[in-house]
């Protein structure tokens, strides 16, 4: 007796094939804008739902996003400790008044309770951005898990302006995605909402209360 | 519902939502709000008959070659880790779900959202087998507490104001003040449901696009519960019908922007998770075991009719509900069914079958506004027109089932004779003279005029016939 998918695919080969006709992409390829103009608009998209931002020179950002950190009072701050990024905060957060870092180097299982109870703002650099709709592609790794970017209540990411692009399209075109992707790939644009009761924006109800993006 | 054939009367649950005036207000303002908002997204006509045009063909494509996606979706999520399952029925795929935790030993379950979930019953089902399965979605939350089910597809609590969720906190959360701060109300959530999401045992989500080129499953959300779900518990298992692949991960970027756009007024959602497997090698967190179940449920059975195979394009976007002038009257619920609205209206009488469902494809006036902003155009009209043809006498080659359920012999005998007074010429003339001596009898609230009447004033007849007045002009009787 053949097994639920041969039945199913069975049923589906039967039909003589639906016609279709080929998609025409142009309508979404013609979307481009100068360097100037996505960085524009990525910061006015992403300002319009409650991303901040915060601008940094490119050689001393760990000492802003540091200087940020003290003066929202955060006390544990899990980032990622072998990436480049990573490396560079933890250099800065060595002086005294600094937050403590907590690095997120051992499977969730042991750091569960501390992810979820103690730490209050979670680091990770971006991939890169998308102007369009104001995104950020977070590429989650074995050096920069997926947790970091969703269960700290602050989440800080870095993000460089020149990797900004015009459109999901012309990323995922760009880098070749279609040949294959890591486990998960996640885009986001802005802190996590809600507008279940009655329409009315809330902001911070499962993910990150707050999204700071540390600009260079 | 009626016990004894299962059928449900939208005729009756109809009238009774327009008597609930809170009911009506809550939808009024929430659909103005949702229309007002996708218009905004849209102000360009030619950039959107172009970007529907591209989205159209895109899921055009996906239905042409369906059995081959499906395949190569398989073929690549296997090989990507996760473990693919397939279900005929939703008791199948519940009893697969309730496997996949047995097999691990889990007894709580957090979910994101999923309609398919929905269409599966599947929280009843845990729930009766000691599994707790609670939702994480802001308004499955909400409607789970109270025991409800969704009244939209996209925004499930609707229906409920702010003063009736604040009173349901406060009756059902432990430690809940009443409040109807929506900020206060949205903490007390994440409040509660932060732990559930540490202590879950497994994950369930549905599967907003599947891409068989990379074996990719795309959701779509904003609140991060969907993320919670399926990157925190050791196991995630994905619910999708059968039509939600597409065949390129290009066609993912059109798709989202008509998605978003259309559904919530937003340019793109807060997050865009896109899962390729489980957690890899060295990696710190992920799900051990990603499972996907591919459920047909009446699907492949709608595909194998091409009159009605459009139905199946549906991106799942809500936005004929919101632009319909009927759901925004009557509400979701006076459809009594997972999907309600215009695409509820014709998937649901195909998936459950004619017989039991012929009183949904009534529930529309043909006003046409679903068809204006289905971003994959459906011609949700037409297939209506379809459906009440195919109730009332079904075609041989009219695949859907309980063609011919909605027959009523007494409406037939009434078109029979009135299509013959109009062939022939005596029995016309007999219908006016009879109309013009017992017309004036017929009093409209009773008899054969009651179900006309009652939202319709009573038709006038003129005093005399077109006839009378040809003939008086001499025009010859042809």
């Amino acid at each position: 007796m053949p097994d639920a998918r041969e039945r199913i695919l069975g049923r589906l080969r039967a039909v003589k094939p639906h016609a279709f006709t080929p998609s025409d992409f142009s309508i979404v390829e013609t979307k481009t804008w100068s360097p100037a103009a996505r960085l524009e608009r990525l910061r006015t998209a992403m300002a319009a739902v409650r991303t901040e931002f915060l601008d940094a020179a490119a050689h001393d950002w760990p000492e802003t996003v540091r200087a940020f950190l003290v003066a929202q009072g955060a006390r544990n701050v899990a980032y990622g400790p072998a990436t480049e990024a990573g490396r560079l905060l933890a250099a800065a957060c060595t002086r005294a008044g600094a937050p403590a870092l907590v690095p997120y180097d051992r499977p969730i299982e042991d750091l569960k309770a501390t992810l979820f109870d103690d730490v209050d703002a979670g680091f990770t650099a971006v991939r890169c951005a998308i102007a369009d709709t104001g995104t950020l592609v977070l590429w989650p790794s074995p050096e920069e898990p997926r947790l970091l970017s969703l269960v700290p209540p602050l989440h800080v990411a870095l993000l460089s302006a020149a990797t900004i692009r015009d459109t999901l399209l012309s990323v995922l075109r760009d880098e070749g995605w279609a040949k294959g992707l890591p486990p998960n790939v996640v885009l986001v644009s802005g802190p996590s909402k809600t507008a279940d009761i009655e329409q009315t924006l809330a902001y911070g109800v499962h993910g990150p209360k707050r999204l700071v993006v540390v600009l260079v | 519902m009626s016990a004894e054939t299962g059928s449900t009367d939208f005729h009756a649950s109809s009238s009774k939502a327009l008597l609930d005036p809170s009911l009506r207000a809550n939808f009024r303002r929430a659909m103005d709000g949702l229309m007002a908002k996708r218009a905004a997204q849209f102000p360009d006509p030619v950039e959107w008959d172009a970007l529907r045009t591209l989205a159209a063909s895109i899921r055009a494509r996906t239905l042409a070659k369906l059995p081959a996606l499906l395949e190569a979706l398989e073929a690549r999520c296997t090989a990507n880790g996760i473990r693919v399952h397939w279900a005929e029925t939703v008791d199948d795929a519940n009893e697969i779900v309730l496997g996949i935790l047995r097999a691990r030993g889990a007894a709580r379950l957090v979910k994101g959202k999923s309609m398919v979930s929905e269409e599966m019953h599947l929280n009843d089902f845990l729930e009766k087998n000691g599994v707790e399965s609670l939702e994480s979605d802001l308004g499955e939350y909400i409607i789970q507490l109270d025991g409800e089910t969704p009244s939209h597809i996209i925004m499930p609590a609707i229906h409920k104001s702010r003063q009736q969720i604040a009173r349901l906190f406060g009756e059902k959360i432990r430690g809940a003040e009443y409040t109807e701060d929506v900020d206060a109300l949205t903490a007390t959530a994440r409040r509660v449901l932060r732990r559930k999401f540490f202590e879950a045992e497994a994950g369930v989500s549905g599967v907003n696009i599947a891409v068989a080129e990379t074996g990719t499953l795309v959701l779509v959300e904003n609140e991060g519960n969907g993320r919670m779900s399926t990157h925190v518990p050791p196991v995630h298992i994905a619910l999708m019908g059968i039509e939600k692949v597409v065949e390129k991960l290009e066609d993912v970027a059109p798709i989202l922007t008509v998605l978003t756009r259309s559904a919530t007024g937003q340019p793109v959602s807060t997050y865009l998770n896109l899962i390729s497997g489980p957690r890899g090698p060295g990696e710190k967190d992920g799900p051990g075991e990603v499972h996907l179940v591919i459920l047909d449920n009446g699907r492949s059975r709608i595909f194998a009719d091409q009159e009605v195979a459009a139905t199946l394009r549906c991106i799942r976007c809500g936005a004929c509900m919101n632009y319909c002038p009927v759901y925004t009257r009557v509400g979701g619920h006076a459809y009594e069914a997972v999907y309600p609205g215009p695409i509820g209206s014709i998937l649901t009488p195909q998936t459950e079958g004619l017989a039991k469902r012929h009183d949904l494809p009534h529930a529309s006036s043909l006003c046409h506004a679903c068809v204006e902003v289905c971003p994959v155009k459906i011609p949700i009209t037409q297939i209506l027109v379809t459906l009440r043809k195919e109730s009332a006498h079904a075609s041989p080659e009219f695949l859907v089932k309980g063609a011919g359920g909605g027959r009523d012999r007494l409406e037939d005998l009434a078109w029979w004779g009135w299509r013959m007074a109009h062939v022939s010429p005596l029995l016309y003339k007999a219908m006016s003279l009879g109309l013009r001596v017992f017309g004036p009898l017929l009093k409209g609230g009773a008899g054969p005029l009651k179900a006309w009447t009652q939202a319709r004033t009573m038709p006038r007849r003129a005093p005399r016939t077109l006839h009378d007045l040809a003939s008086e002009k001499g025009l010859p009787d042809a």
